[in-house]
């Protein structure tokens, strides 16, 4: 089983039907025993960073993450959910984020913000998300992402006025900035890499 | 590595049904919604528009049906206009499935609600959609509401300038002389607006031969949106991004 960590963030149902269509059943939820205990966690986030931290936090999502990675059971943030992994992000006032990569979120240095719609991912031979993927297009929506390369990690990138880091997997810890959910086809695809890895 | 300029299919839908000149052969039922976005979604298009022009209330719930049903079985983002009054009908399409909300009317009627959602959900949900024709006003393109037919007397580029930082993440911009002539978009009022504003901006209204599009991202739009020239087939999705392709810019295909 697979949990789609509710923590009032994110379009949870996308998420839900995309692990359907690959034939991945999942349950939505909040309740710690069940994210703690599902084979693999998938972190949403949507909006602001700050707020997407505190209403983490508020759930309980912190604890819940925090433990998982430190008991190494695969997770996979995306979008908003990416970026909180990091040490911190600067959107409006700043915000501390979970730390488990180092590394800030800062705004995309691109004439046209926010960055919509889809573009092309250069992952590495090493990736696993990316499998059968190389170079091909998902959907972003987003102003701010990280833009150094996570040690010890296989780092895919995007460019959009600047490059700037599109996916990282480090051991059981995965993440997106684009929504697979919402990138037809080869979106499904990297969900079905991940969830094959459970 | 680039961003794809996007492709996106307009469906005028009320009571959850797609209404008003879809004309696709071999469709048994054109009316329907999922139907229609799966056909799109199949053919290449970016995104999908759903504007909501049901007249009462009842209708309208019923549209939140239709973008759950829609959602289910296609999946590429999509956005939903007409008709949001307040946050609650924000929430209400997003948790069916939406995953950007168009706004016009209403915050014209009261600039505030573009903060009260922006701040709820982000600005990257919120789709300013702009209906503007010419007129007297400083800019020489005047705000109008109800589909073009009432004039508001706002200078539609002093409201893009207030309702961009209130927070909206893209600017649908519709031109009410060119909506429905064919006869190409509002190439002018697309360079002048990308002048004034750092969002995305998506060209709406009168594509109807395959250089309008190119054309329109010339003068600085980011996204093209069309209905009927998709609707009657006059061409492919496929064949739009062909010619934009051939003429330099990058397509997902």
């Amino acid at each position: 089983m697979i949990a789609i960590l509710d923590y009032g963030s994110g379009n949870l149902r996308s998420a839900q039907r995309a692990f359907a269509l690959t034939g991945h059943e999942t349950i939505v939820t909040s309740d710690p025993n069940i994210c703690l205990a599902s084979e693999g966690l998938v972190v949403p986030g949507v909006g602001a960073y700050g707020a997407c931290m505190e209403q983490l936090i508020a759930a309980g999502g912190r604890a819940i993450i925090d433990a998982r990675v430190a008991a190494q059971k695969p997770m996979i943030g995306i979008c908003v959910g990416m970026q909180i992994l990091f040490t911190n992000g600067t959107e409006k006032d700043g915000h501390d984020g979970l730390g488990i990569f180092a590394g800030e979120v800062n705004q995309i240095n691109a004439p046209i913000l926010p960055h919509i719609g889809w573009n092309n991912v250069h992952s590495e031979p090493s990736s696993i998300l990316f499998q059968g993927l190389q170079d091909e297009s998902f959907y972003f929506v987003h102003s701010f992402a990280a833009k150094s390369a996570v040690a010890d990690a296989s780092n895919s990138w995007c460019t959009y006025g600047e490059e700037f880091l599109s996916a990282v997997e480090r051991g059981p810890v995965s993440a997106v900035q684009f929504h697979p959910e919402k990138s037809g086809a080869v979106g499904a695809r990297l969900i079905s890499n991940w969830a094959e890895t459970l | 590595m680039t961003l794809s300029k996007r492709v996106i299919p307009c469906l005028d839908v009320a009571g959850g049904r797609v209404v008003k000149g879809v004309n696709f052969q071999n469709l048994v039922d054109a009316g329907d919604p999922v139907e229609l976005a799966k056909i799109y979604g199949n053919a290449g298009a970016d995104e999908l528009t759903f504007l909501d022009i049901s007249a009462s209330t009842e209708e309208r719930s019923t549209t939140l049906d239709m973008v759950s049903r829609t959602a289910e079985q296609v999946f590429i983002p999509l956005t939903v206009g007409g008709g949001i009054r307040e946050v609650a009908d924000v929430d209400r399409l997003l948790r069916a499935g939406a995953d950007k909300v168009g706004v016009n009317t209403a915050a014209i009627a009261r600039p505030a609600l573009i903060n009260e959602i922006a701040d709820r959900f982000g600005d990257q949900v919120l789709v300013l959609s702009v209906d503007a024709r010419r007129g007297s006003t400083a800019s020489g393109f005047e705000v109008t509401t109800h589909g073009g037919r009432t004039g508001t007397g706002i200078d539609a580029f002093t409201w893009i300038e207030e309702a961009t930082k209130r927070g909206v993440g893209e600017i649908l911009l519709n031109s009410m002389d060119a909506d429905g002539t064919r006869a190409g978009y509002d190439i002018d009022m697309i360079r002048k607006v990308r002048e004034i504003t750092s969002v995305p901006l998506i060209a709406s209204g009168g594509a109807g031969a395959l250089e309008d599009f190119s054309q329109a991202l010339a003068a600085g739009a980011d996204a093209l949106l069309a209905a009927s020239v998709f609707h009657f087939q006059t061409f492919t999705i496929s064949q739009v991004k062909e010619d934009l392709a051939r003429h330099g810019y990058p397509v997902r295909r």
